[in-house]
């Protein structure tokens, strides 16, 4: 009867598992090779969305200041998003990119208008209206001598910093 | 050399003959060898038709009378599938012409409106099929989850169909950008920020320097740091290859699951509401069933069929193949009238220096442009994965069985579905009134934190009070369909109202207006 049957093995202490069978180890390291594998491929192509090179256009421009720019006119060099104030002697650039959602803010006379979601911004650039995050970041501009200038649409420095002409 | 032309002359028919016998019968023949066994004259020949057929392949054989009423689907499921197939064959006309490169782009589709013949046609045809997929795919969802077909075994098959939304949304936004005018590249610009805005949350608080998965997002997406060339080839690549595989993935997982789950979801009492069938249904099992349906030794017990005649089902062929058939058609004829009377727009060339004022994005995205115009990352990111984690756990979270296969089926019904739809319009115009008319937190208090901004805007509100309202609606009726009902149809409402709001309300700098010729000239 089954009740009597005893079982051929005798059970082996929990210390003393027993080994794992070869074919099963063999076949389990194929497995994980198998994976490991794939996820290492997988990783190595997660690099490729990503270029060592952006091909981004060059942020750096000079620009020569019109001499009639007035006191408080913006001067927006043409092709670029950044706004050349001038007042008196000093000389400071605000970039128009919306904080928001990246449109090309408007200068206006009272300020900056973003035409996409309706953000609006004070004349030094920060936030009075609307969902953008943070104010409009003053941009790095350096003096080359008369009345040229260069400027990094690409490094923000603190708001208020001028160049003194 | 005369025997044998003697023996041939002696035969009843020369090689020439032969020939001209079987030149003769070769159009009979190769329409006779397009059946694989031949045209079904016998019942074997039938049957073998049956096994080989690719319609009946995909549907089952036999289609109950309930899923072949107009009002159990109104067709939508096949019509989306229909826009998908217009897409792909027009796609593919206009791939012959197309070229991804940043102002090249825009000229050859100047070409293909102005110069390919037919090029105009078949680009509005692609144009509206693209817009019909969107409303169908939203109609085809409201359908599912009205009448409930959500329920087990068929929650899977809801989460399929969540993939399915997504992908065709995603569609819809990479067909955007490639005709390179100004709609294209601003709305593009300001997709690539929404995927940028985790900065708004990891700025404010701090850790955008070393956690920068915004813009991490936002390079991927673009594959430099504005739109230019690369995220043209990009948006190209996705639009033409990948968004168009992974669909053709997830809608033969979809159909693969219909079927399997058993065809559409219907009333345990479909059999006593449909009545006795009439008497062109073609009977089968006229006896009282005695076949157990179980696998051979594989599946234990019987199945639910057992005891049950299929007399309430009907042949797929031709009832349900005619149902399609029309449904097809009716899709087609649709986007060509469109075609016809309204073309495809197509703005100047694309201008990184200068705006659209307003820009718009396509119109199924303007509810979301209205809430990202109250906070990007909220409105872009947060709210969205709100709605389609909801809208995707709905089947696991209501698990009655009232109602399934009905129309507003379950507690509450119609009357719970109007108050929601009341209540749901209510709230979103009232938040909406209230933002437009006094403004919000940051017009108030101009140095409140932005991670206040952030997280309480009227989007943010309003999801919450659609939220509340549900929970309500759940205790009220002590049903969790009562609750989804609900919530749903609050969805749905404001969908609708913030569509609306911004298409037809918003013009310049998104500043409110009641129609656009109010808008100041500039």
């Amino acid at each position: 009867m089954t009740t009597d049957a005893k079982p051929t093995q005798t059970a082996r202490s929990r210390l003393e598992p027993e080994a794992m069978p070869r074919r099963d180890f063999l076949g389990l390291a194929a497995w994980w090779s198998a994976a490991a594998a794939l996820l290492f491929g997988f990783l190595g192509a997660m690099r490729l969305p990503k270029a060592a090179v952006l091909p981004s256009p060059s942020k750096k421009f000079k620009v020569t200041l019109p001499a009639s720019v007035a006191t408080g006119q913006p001067y927006v060099p043409a092709g670029r998003s950044v706004a050349i104030y001038k007042d008196g002697a000093n000389v400071y650039a605000i970039s128009t990119v919306c904080t928001h959602l990246g449109c090309i803010v408007k200068a206006t006379d009272s300020g900056f208008d973003c035409p996409c979601h309706g953000s609006k911004f004070a004349k030094d650039g920060s936030v009075l209206k609307g969902p953008a995050p943070k104010g409009l970041p003053w941009v790095e501009l350096k003096h080359l001598g008369g009345d040229i200038f260069l400027v990094d649409e690409g490094k923000a420095v603190a708001a208020g910093t001028t160049v003194i002409v | 050399m005369n025997n044998v032309v003697e023996k041939r002359n002696a035969g009843e028919e020369s090689a020439v003959g032969r020939f001209v016998e079987n030149l003769k019968a070769a159009p009979h023949r190769f329409t006779e060898t397009m059946f694989r066994s031949g045209r079904p004259h016998s019942d074997r020949t039938r049957s073998t038709f049956v096994f080989g057929n690719v319609f009946l392949h995909l549907h089952s054989v036999r289609t109950h009378r309930w899923s072949l009423r107009w009002s159990a689907t109104w067709g939508l499921g096949i019509a989306a599938f229909s826009c998908f197939f217009v897409l792909v064959a027009t796609g593919v006309l206009l791939m012959f012409y197309y070229k991804p490169y940043p102002d090249v782009a825009y000229l050859s589709i100047k070409d293909i409106h102005f110069v390919v013949p037919t090029g105009r046609f078949i680009r509005n045809i692609h144009r509206w099929s693209g817009n019909m997929m969107v409303v169908i795919v939203l109609l085809h969802m409201a359908r599912v989850f009205y009448t409930a077909a959500y329920r087990p075994p068929r929650e899977f098959n809801w989460v399929t169909g969540m993939g399915l939304l997504a992908v065709t949304l995603g569609l819809s936004f990479t067909g955007y950008l490639l005709p390179w005018d100004q709609l294209a590249y601003w709305a593009i610009t300001i997709g690539a920020n929404i995927a940028q805005s985790p900065r708004e949350v990891t700025d404010a608080l701090g850790m955008t320097q070393w956690f920068d998965v915004g813009g991490l997002q936002k390079l991927i997406l673009l594959g430099s740091e504005e739109v230019g060339e690369e995220a043209l080839i990009r948006f190209y690549l996705f639009h033409v290859m990948i968004l168009p595989l992974a669909l053709v993935a997830l809608i033969a997982v979809h159909f693969w699951r219909i079927r399997k789950d058993g065809g559409l979801a219907r009333p345990v009492d479909a059999d006593t509401r449909l009545g006795p069938p009439s008497g062109e249904v073609y009977p089968v099992f006229t006896e009282a069933p005695q076949k157990t349906y179980s696998l051979a030794a594989i599946v234990k017990g019987r199945t639910a069929v057992v005891g049950r005649g299929p007399e309430q089902t009907i042949p797929s062929m031709p009832h349900l193949l005619f149902g399609e058939a029309a449904v097809f058609m009716l899709t087609i004829a649709l986007s060509v009238i469109l075609a016809i009377f309204l073309d495809a727009p197509l703005k100047e060339v694309a201008n990184p220096a200068v705006p659209e004022n307003p820009a718009k994005a396509p119109w199924y995205f303007l509810g979301l442009q209205e809430l990202v115009s109250h906070s990007a990352f909220m409105g872009g990111i947060g709210i969205p994965m709100i709605v389609l984690i909801g809208l995707g756990l709905i089947p696991y979270l209501d698990r009655e069985t009232e109602g399934t296969g009905i129309w507003f089926g379950g507690p509450g019904g119609r009357p719970l579905v109007v108050g929601s739809a009341i209540f749901g319009l209510a709230a979103v115009v009232a938040v909406e009134a209230f933002v437009i008319r006094f403004g919000w937190i940051r017009q108030w208090w101009p140095n409140t934190p932005q991670l206040v901004v952030t997280l309480v805007n009227p989007g943010t509100l309003l999801t919450f009070l659609y939220a509340v309202y549900s929970v309500w609606c759940l205790r009220k009726y002590d049903s969790t369909r009562a609750g989804a009902l609900a919530l749903f149809t609050c969805f749905v409402c404001g969908f609708v109202v913030l569509t609306v709001i911004g298409s037809y309300f918003r013009g310049p700098n998104w500043d409110f207006y009641w129609s656009p010729s109010q808008w100041p000239g500039h």
